[in-house]
């Protein structure tokens, strides 16, 4: 139990490393939800290397943490309902074991795009924010399968017994 | 990389592109611009005509300027700021949101547009 509070605490603390990284390289692209999804690429590891919910304890908390401390506290709600749609997502598409990480990584990203667009969509009354689905579609896409690439590769290099607990 | 991935990914793009090159050739030029706060209109204004509007939110002050057909937000309190990186903005349907203080500025065609124009143009 201990042994996997510090291993969740230190998840944590990287997924907000990451987090912040993001933060300090905006893409200026003049549409608002397009991120590299770096913290994507923590959770991912979780899912593969323990179980899917420490990937979902790690990614709450990574999530109202990065709100909090170098975020906006009222968009936290945005961002939640993005990241546990696109881990419901990787979850689903993992278990299939149809997919390689790449897949179940721009999966995860367009899903997160999906949620954060969705709540925006309810909480504004306004359907017309959905016009901007297929550019993140798109980037959601692309950055997904790069941070795929990256967390595929983590996924076999990490030894599964220093997760074992 | 599975055989299953490229479907995957590739069908997510596919359907991202054509809605994308739909969405371009159906969209028209705007002519209105409709404000709202936390879902109630605020303010209305021709795109035709140059102005900067300070729009009233509880918590802090967002401000957009028209400028030739074009609508921009220049200044906001916001803490992401996200609203005023927002690229100006011209066509029908087209919105520039502020989440942390819940406005929302839409071009319209005409000031007759209702929701279901917006969703199915």
């Amino acid at each position: 139990m201990t042994k996997k509070i510090a291993l969740n605490g230190l998840f944590v603390a990287l997924a907000l490393v990451v987090s912040y990284i993001e933060v300090l390289i905006p893409i200026p692209t003049g549409i608002p939800g397009i991120k590299i999804g770096l913290a994507n690429g923590v959770i991912m590891v979780l899912i593969w290397l323990t179980t899917w919910k420490q990937a979902l304890i790690v990614s709450v908390v990574r999530i109202v943490l990065a709100g909090l401390l170098f975020g906006n506290p009222v968009t936290i709600v945005y961002s939640l309902a993005g990241g546990i749609l696109s881990l419901i997502i990787m979850i689903l598409l993992k278990k299939t074991k149809a997919f390689s990480p790449v897949g179940i990584s721009a999966a995860g990203g367009v899903g997160h795009n999906v949620g954060q667009l969705t709540i925006a969509v309810l909480l504004m009354e306004n359907a017309k924010i959905y016009l901007y689905l297929p550019v993140l579609l798109v980037s959601g896409t692309i950055t997904g399968v790069v941070i795929g690439v990256l967390a595929g590769t983590l996924i076999t290099k990490i030894p599964k017994r220093l997760m074992e607990i | 990389m599975k055989k299953k991935d490229l479907f995957l990914v590739g069908g997510i793009l596919i359907i991202a592109l054509t809605s994308m090159l739909v969405i371009h050739l159906t969209q028209r030029d705007g002519k209105q611009v409709k404000v709202t706060v936390d879902g109630k209109i605020v303010h209305e204004a021709s795109l035709s005509k140059n102005e900067t509007y300070t729009i009233p939110v509880e918590s802090g002050e967002n401000k957009m300027r028209i400028k030739n057909g074009y609508v921009k937000m220049i200044d906001a309190d916001c803490p992401d700021q996200i609203c005023k990186n927002h690229k100006k903005i011209s066509k029908d349907g087209e919105t520039i949101v502020c989440l942390p203080h819940k406005v929302v500025i839409e071009i319209m065609s005409d000031t007759k547009d209702n929701e279901l124009d917006g969703m199915t143009n």
